[in-house]
C-alpha cells in the first residue's frame, strides 16, 4: 500500500484539515531564536573545504543546479541556449556534470522539451528535468482557477516539476487554511493524465514572511499540504535565499522526516552566485539533514549566474591556475 | 567519498618564528631565568614546542622591582591619554599578528584554530581597545575625580584561554595606571611571550608589563611578594582559597575568578534547535575547559528525550582531531594531568549510576583527547553533577517546575554562570533574577565581551573582570 | 512615695522572636557608675546557628520584595525609632555614660542614617548597575544583587545604637538579611532596637541580633558555610586576620575592621552586592 503524503499530514493533524487544527499543529512548533540561528549558519559558513572535497563539491553543485531564466524578455532562443549550457556546461571539459533541471516560465516548457531532446529526464539518472514556475509566479496574485490552469498547462507541456508560490497575503493575515488548500489543489493539478504526477516545489517567498517563526510555520504548512520540495524564494524579492533561512528549512525537513519518515527536498533560490557560497549550502545540508540529501530529488540550487562561477573554480582546480570569465560561455 | 569527511584544511605553522628557549620578560627585555627550565609541549601531538624558564623567587622579585620602578618613574606620571595610546597600539598589534597568535595558541593549548582565530585572539584585541579608551576617562568610572591606581598588580592566569586571560588582566590594569607582573600557566606560556614581543613593538615603557613564566611556586612568589598591591587570579577554587588566605589581613585588593558548575536550563518552550547549539557551545567550547561552562543541563522533563536525542545527533557531526585543522570542532585536552582528571571523574560518574554516552570519534594516537560525553540519569548528589570536571562532559538532569529548576541550579557552592532557554521573556527575567550566578545567558551561552562584567558569586570567586566593574578592580575605592 | 519600676528582661532577637540564649547564659550589664542595669543574654554558637537559619529563610522574600517596598520598610524603622527617641537616650546615658546631649545626638544620627539608607534602597542599582554595549545583537545588563546572609560585628567602642545602625542599614538597603553582634558592653540599645524592628514592618528573620562576645562568636561566623559575607567593622580588637583566613575557606566576602563608626556610604551597600550580568539575544525576526 502506498502511503500518500496526506497520510503523513493526517497523522499529525488528525482527520480534519480545518484551519483550527492546522494552527494547533503549527503553533506547537518550537520557536526560533534569530540570533542563534544566524550564528549557527555563520558557523557552518566557516567550514574550510579544500582539495578533493572541493572538487567533489563543485561537481555536486553543478548537478544540483536548476538553471534558471525567469524574465519577461525570455525567448525560445534563450531557452535553447540555456538548455545547451545545462547539457554541456563546459565544452572544454566534457566530464563536467549536467545540471539537474532547467527552470522556466510555463510557456517556455515546450521549447525546453525540444531543446533537451533525449537528455530530458530524471536528474537522478544524469538527465535534465524541466521545472516550470506556475500559479501566477512570482506574485501569486490571481484567481485560484488561473493558478490551477497555469499549473495544468505547464504539466501538459511536459514540465516534470512545478514551482508554485504560496499566497503570502493569506499566510500573513492568518488564513492558513486557504494556503493549505491551495497547495493541495495545485498538487492535484500536477497529476498527469496517466496518473503520474509532476513534483511540486512550494515557494515560501521567505523574504516576504518577515520572521523565522513564519518561515518554519510555512515550511510545515507546505509539507503538510503535500509539497515535495520547499523552496525559499522566487528570486524576485530581496532577500532571496539566505543561509540561515535555508538552515531553518532544512531543520524543518529533518524534523518532518523524523516524524513521518518522508523525505522532503529543499531548494534555496536567488542570490547564490559563487561556488564559495554554494559550498556553504552543501555543508549546511550535510551537517543538518545528512549527506543523503545531496541528491537532485532532495536538494537544488535555483540559480543562473552560479554555474559560471562554479565552472571557473572547476577549471582552476583542474588546470592549477585561475581562469577568467572569457573562458566560460555567458549562456 | 563522503563529503562530510572534509579533506584536511590545516592552518600552517610556517608563520611562526619561535625561539628555542624563552626566559622571562622583565624591564622590557627578555632575560634568562635564575632557576630551572621546563618544556611546553603541544597537547595534540605531544611534540616539544620550546623551553621556558621556571620563575624563582629571585626572578619574581626582579620583575616586581622593575614594575615598581616603572610605576614610580614612568607609568604613574604619564597622562591617561598616553597610557591609552599605548593600549591602542597593543590592540592594533594583536590584530596585525592575529593569525600568528591564533596558530601559536592552538599549538600550545590544543584548542581548535577556529576558536583561537574567531574568539580568543579577536577578543584579546577587543579587550585592549575597550580599556584603552578608559585610560583618560577614569574620572567617569564612578570613583570621583582622579581615582588612584593601586600600584603594582600581580596577575596569575590559567591555561584555558592563555592570551585572552592575559588581556583580561593586563588591559584594565594598565588603563587604570598600574604596572603588572604576570605569570602565564606553565602549560601555555607561549602567547604571553609573543605578547612580550608586542610590548616591545609598541615601545611600551620598560617594566610596565613583566612576564614571569613558571608553575605554582612562581605564582606563590607573586602572591606573597610584599611590594605587590593587588592580586588578580583566575584558576581553580582550591588555589584561589589559598590566595585569599595568604592575603588575609594585608588589605591588598584581590580579584578571584574561580571554578563553576554552571546550570543550563532548558524549558519546554525553548527555541529547540538554538538551545541544542547553545548546550553544545556551553559545554564543548574549548573542550569544556571553561570555568563558566554549562556543565549541568537542567531540562524540563517533558522535552528531556527530545533534547537528548537531538543532542546526540548533533554531537555526531562534531569533528575531533588536529586542532590546527580549520574544520576541527573539538581539539585536544590541554594536558595529561587534565585528561586523567576528566577520565577519573567520568569513571566515577559511571560507577555512581549515571548513564554515559560518548560521541563516536576516532581518537588520535598521540596527544590528549576526550570524546564529547553526556551523562543521563544524573542525580543532584552525583559527583558529575557537583564537581567541576573541566572537560567535555555534560551531566543531564531534569526538572518539572521553574521553582525546581531554580533550586537545582542554585544547589552548588559555585555561582559563576547559568543559561536559560525559553521563548517566554517574562519567565526568563524572573528566573534570571533568582539564579545565584554572576553571568546569565538567556537563549545564548558562552558569550564574552570587554564591555560586559564577568565573575562569580560564592565559591566562584569575587570581583569582576570586564566593563566598568573590571576597571574599578584596579583603582582605589569604587562602588562597583 | 516612688513607684517600684518594672525592669525589662533583655533577650536575643532571632527570626522575629525574642528567645533567651539556648545556653541559658546571661551577663551583667552595669551602668558607668557600676550599678546593675540588666542581664543580657550571652549568645552561644547555637544561637548564632539559629540566627543564620532565620536570616537564610528570610532572604528570598526580602530580596524578592520591590525596592520601593524595602525603602519604605527602612523608612518605617526611622519613624518608629523617632517615636521611642526618649527611651534610647535614657539607655545610652545609663549604659554608655554619655551626656544627654550626646546621647540625643547619637539617636538622632541613627534615625537620620536610616532615612539616608532607606532612600538608597531603590537607587543603588541604578548607580552601580549599567547597560553594557556589547559587540553583537545582545541586550546586556549588569545589576548589583544581594550577596545573601551577612554577619556583622558592630563597632565595639562607639555609640552602641549608631554603631549598630551604621552596619545593619547598608546591608538591608542592599536587600541582604543580617545577623548582628552588637557592642558587647552596651547591648541593651540593640535589644531595644530589636523591639523597634519587631514593631515596624521588617519581616521576621531579616534582622537578627545576638548579644554576646564577638571573640567567641565571630569564628563561628567566619567558618559558617551558609554565611555569604562578614563585616568585621567592630572586630579590630580580635584576631581578625585569622577570621579572614577562616572565611577564605568558602570565599566569604569579608570587610575589614574600621575605626569608630563606619561612614555612611554607597560603597558600604555595594560591598554586600554581587554584580549579575544578564545577556539576552536581541532580534526583530
Amino acid at each position: 500500500m502506498t502511503i500518500l503524503s496526506t497520510d503523513h499530514a493526517h497523522s499529525l493533524v488528525g482527520t480534519d484539515f480545518s484551519e483550527k487544527n492546522l494552527k494547533a499543529v503549527l503553533n506547537g512548533l518550537p520557536g526560533v531564536d534569530a540570533v542563534g540561528l544566524e550564528a549557527r549558519a555563520a558557523d557552518l559558513g566557516t567550514r574550510s573545504i579544500k582539495t578533493s572535497s572541493k572538487a567533489w563539491a563543485i561537481d555536486k553543485i553543478i548537478s544540483l543546479i536548476d538553471l534558471t531564466t525567469l524574465e519577461g524578455a525570455d525567448t525560445p532562443g534563450k531557452v535553447h541556449s540555456l538548455a545547451a549550457k545545462g547539457m554541456l556546461p563546459d565544452p572544454s571539459d566534457t566530464a563536467t556534470p549536467r545540471v539537474a533541471a532547467l527552470c522556466v516560465y510555463g510557456d517556455m516548457v515546450g521549447h525546453a522539451v525540444d531543446a533537451l531532446g533525449t537528455l530530458h529526464g530524471d536528474p537522478d539518472a544524469g538527465l535534465i528535468s524541466i521545472a516550470a514556475v506556475a500559479t501566477a509566479f512570482p506574485s501569486g496574485r490571481s484567481s485560484r482557477a488561473i493558478k490551477l490552469a497555469d499549473t495544468r498547462d505547464a504539466v501538459a507541456a511536459g514540465a516534470d516539476e512545478i514551482d508554485m508560490v504560496i499566497d503570502r497575503s493569506a499566510f500573513l493575515s492568518g488564513r492558513l487554511g486557504l494556503v493549505f488548500e491551495e497547495i493541495q489543489a495545485v498538487k492535484q493539478s500536477c497529476v498527469r493524465t496517466d496518473g503520474t504526477s509532476a513534483h511540486l516545489k512550494v515557494i515560501l517567498e521567505t523574504g516576504e514572511l518577515n520572521t523565522y517563526d513564519n518561515v518554519r510555520m510555512a515550511s510545515w504548512l507546505a509539507m503538510l499540504a503535500g509539497g515535495d520540495f520547499i523552496k525559499t524564494s522566487t528570486g524576485k524579492v530581496a532577500p532571496a535565499a539566505t543561509l540561515p533561512v535555508t538552515l531553518l528549512m532544512l531543520e524543518a525537513v529533518r524534523d518532518w522526516h523524523a516524524q513521518t519518515g518522508q523525505k522532503v527536498g529543499v531548494k534555496p533560490a536567488g542570490g547564490i552566485r559563487t561556488s564559495k557560497d554554494a559550498i556553504k549550502y552543501l555543508v549546511t545540508v550535510s551537517e543538518t539533514v545528512g549527506e543523503e540529501w545531496l541528491t537532485p530529488h532532495l536538494f537544488r540550487f535555483g540559480a543562473s549566474s552560479l554555474l559560471n562561477d562554479v565552472l571557473l573554480q572547476r577549471q582552476k582546480l583542474s588546470t592549477g591556475h585561475y581562469s577568467g570569465p572569457d573562458y566560460v560561455t555567458i549562456d | 567519498m563522503s563529503f562530510l569527511e572534509y579533506a584536511p584544511a590545516p592552518e600552517s605553522t610556517g608563520l611562526l618564528n619561535l625561539r628555542e628557549n624563552y626566559g622571562h620578560f622583565i624591564g622590557g627585555e627578555f632575560v634568562d631565568g635564575s632557576g630551572e627550565s621546563f618544556a611546553s609541549i603541544s597537547p595534540s601531538t605531544e611534540k616539544h614546542i620550546a623551553t621556558f624558564a621556571a620563575g624563582t623567587d629571585e626572578d619574581v622579585n626582579r620583575a616586581v622591582v622593575a614594575a615598581r620602578k616603572a610605576y614610580d618613574s614612568v607609568w604613574s606620571k604619564l597622562s591617561g591619554a598616553d597610557r591609552g595610546k599605548y593600549l591602542f597600539r597593543i590592540a592594533r598589534l594583536i590584530q596585525e599578528r592575529a593569525r600568528e597568535l591564533a596558530v601559536a595558541e592552538t599549538l600550545d593549548n590544543g584548542k581548535p584554530i577556529k576558536e583561537t582565530r574567531d574568539a580568543d585572539i579577536p577578543l584579546a584585541a577587543a579587550w585592549f581597545f575597550y580599556y584603552a579608551g578608559w585610560a583618560d576617562k577614569l574620572d567617569y568610572a564612578g570613583m570621583g575625580a582622579n581615582p588612584r591606581a593601586l600600584g603594582v598588580a600581580g596577575q596569575i592566569i590559567p591555561w584555558n584561554f592563555p592570551l585572552l586571560m592575559l588581556a583580561w588582566k593586563i588591559a584594565p590594569a594598565l588603563a587604570a595606571g598600574n604596572t603588572v607582573v604576570l605569570k602565564p600557566a606553565e602549560t601555555t606560556p607561549l602567547t604571553a611571550m609573543l605578547f612580550a614581543e608586542i610590548c616591545q613593538q609598541a615601545d611600551l615603557p620598560a617594566g610596565v608589563v613583566n612576564i614571569v613564566t613558571g608553575a605554582g611556586a612562581t605564582g606563590r612568589a607573586i602572591v606573597e611578594h610584599p611590594d605587590i598591591n593587588k592580586i588578580a587570579f583566575t584558576g581553580s577554587t582550591a588555589v584561589g582559597r589559598g590566595i585569599a588566605r595568604t592575603l588575609a589581613g594585608t588589605g591588598k585588593k584581590l580579584t578571584l575568578e574561580l571554578g563553576g558548575k554552571g546550570a543550563n536550563i532548558v524549558f519546554d518552550d525553548a527555541p529547540i534547535d538554538q538551545a541544542v547549539e547553545g548546550i553544545i557551545s556551553g559545554i564543548f567550547f574549548n573542550q569544556g575547559q571553561v570555568c563558566c561552562a554549562g556543565s549541568r543541563l537542567l531540562v524540563q522533563e517533558n522535552v528531556h528525550d527530545e533534547v537528548v536525542d537531538r543532542l546526540k545527533t548533533r554531537l555526531g557531526t562534531l569533528r575531533l582531531g588536529d586542532p590546527l585543522d580549520k574544520n576541527t570542532d573539538i581539539g585536544a585536552i590541554n594536558s595529561k594531568v587534565q585528561l586523567e582528571r576528566i577520565t577519573a571523574l567520568v569513571a566515577k560518574g559511571e560507577a555512581e549510576g549515571g548513564e554515559r554516552w560518548s560521541a563516536a570519534c576516532e581518537i588520535p594516537e598521540k596527544g590528549f583527547w576526550f570524546a564529547p560525553t553526556l551523562f543521563t540519569g544524573v542525580q543532584t548528589s552525583n559527583t558529575v553533577a557537583r564537581d567541576e570536571i573541566f572537560g567535555p562532559v555534560l551531566s543531564i538532569l531534569t526538572f518539572r517546575t521553574p521553582a525546581e529548576a531554580i533550586a537545582k541550579a542554585n544547589n552548588t557552592p559555585y555561582g559563576l554562570s547559568a543559561g536559560i532557554w525559553s521563548d517566554k521573556g517574562s519567565r526568563i527575567l524572573a528566573v534570571a533574577d533568582k539564579l545565584r550566578a554572576g553571568v546569565i545567558w538567556a537563549n545564548t551561552f558562552n558569550k564574552f565581551d570587554p564591555a560586559s562584567p564577568f565573575g562569580g558569586y560564592k565559591e566562584s570567586g569575587y570581583g569582576r573582570e570586564g566593563g566598568i566593574q573590571g576597571l574599578s578592580a584596579y583603582l582605589e575605592g569604587g562602588v562597583r | 512615695m516612688s513607684r517600684l519600676a518594672v525592669p525589662k528582661t533583655y533577650k536575643l532577637f532571632i527570626g522575629g522572636k525574642f528567645p533567651r540564649s539556648e545556653s541559658g547564659r546571661v551577663y551583667e550589664i552595669l551602668s558607668t557608675k557600676g550599678d546593675f542595669v540588666a542581664n543580657a543574654a550571652l549568645a552561644s554558637r547555637k544561637d548564632l546557628r539559629d540566627s543564620v537559619v532565620a536570616a537564610r529563610s528570610a532572604l528570598s522574600s526580602w530580596s524578592g520584595a520591590t525596592a520601593y517596598n524595602r525603602g519604605q520598610v527602612l523608612y518605617r524603622i526611622a519613624e518608629v525609632l523617632e517615636g521611642r527617641r526618649a527611651q534610647f537616650i535614657e539607655e545610652i546615658v545609663s549604659v554608655e555614660g554619655a551626656t544627654a546631649a550626646a546621647a540625643a545626638k547619637q539617636v538622632d544620627d541613627a534615625i537620620d542614617l536610616w532615612v539616608w539608607y532607606a532612600g538608597w534602597a531603590d537607587k543603588y542599582t541604578q548607580v552601580a548597575g549599567n547597560a553594557n554595549p556589547v559587540s553583537g545583537p545582545y541586550f546586556n545588563l549588569s545589576v548589583p544583587e544581594p550577596t545573601g546572609v551577612v554577619a556583622v560585628i558592630a563597632p565595639q567602642a562607639s555609640g552602641s545604637l549608631l554603631g549598630l545602625v551604621s552596619v545593619i542599614a547598608p546591608v538591608l538597603a542592599g536587600a541582604n538579611t543580617v545577623v548582628a553582634v552588637p557592642r558587647f558592653d552596651a547591648p541593651l540599645t540593640a535589644i531595644s532596637f530589636a523591639e523597634v524592628l519587631a514593631t515596624s514592618d521588617v519581616p521576621s528573620g531579616v534582622v537578627n541580633i545576638i548579644t554576646g562576645k564577638p571573640a567567641e562568636l565571630a569564628p563561628w561566623f567566619a567558618s559558617h558555610a551558609d554565611v555569604n559575607a562578614l563585616d568585621l567593622a567592630g572586630a579590630g580588637d580580635l584576631d581578625w586576620v585569622d577570621l579572614q583566613i577562616a572565611a577564605a575557606e568558602t570565599l566569604m566576602r569579608v570587610l575589614p575592621p574600621v575605626e569608630g563608626v563606619p561612614a555612611a556610604s554607597l560603597a558600604r551597600i555595594t560591598a554586600f552586592t554581587e554584580t549579575k550580568t544578564v545577556w539576552h539575544t536581541k532580534s526583530l525576526i
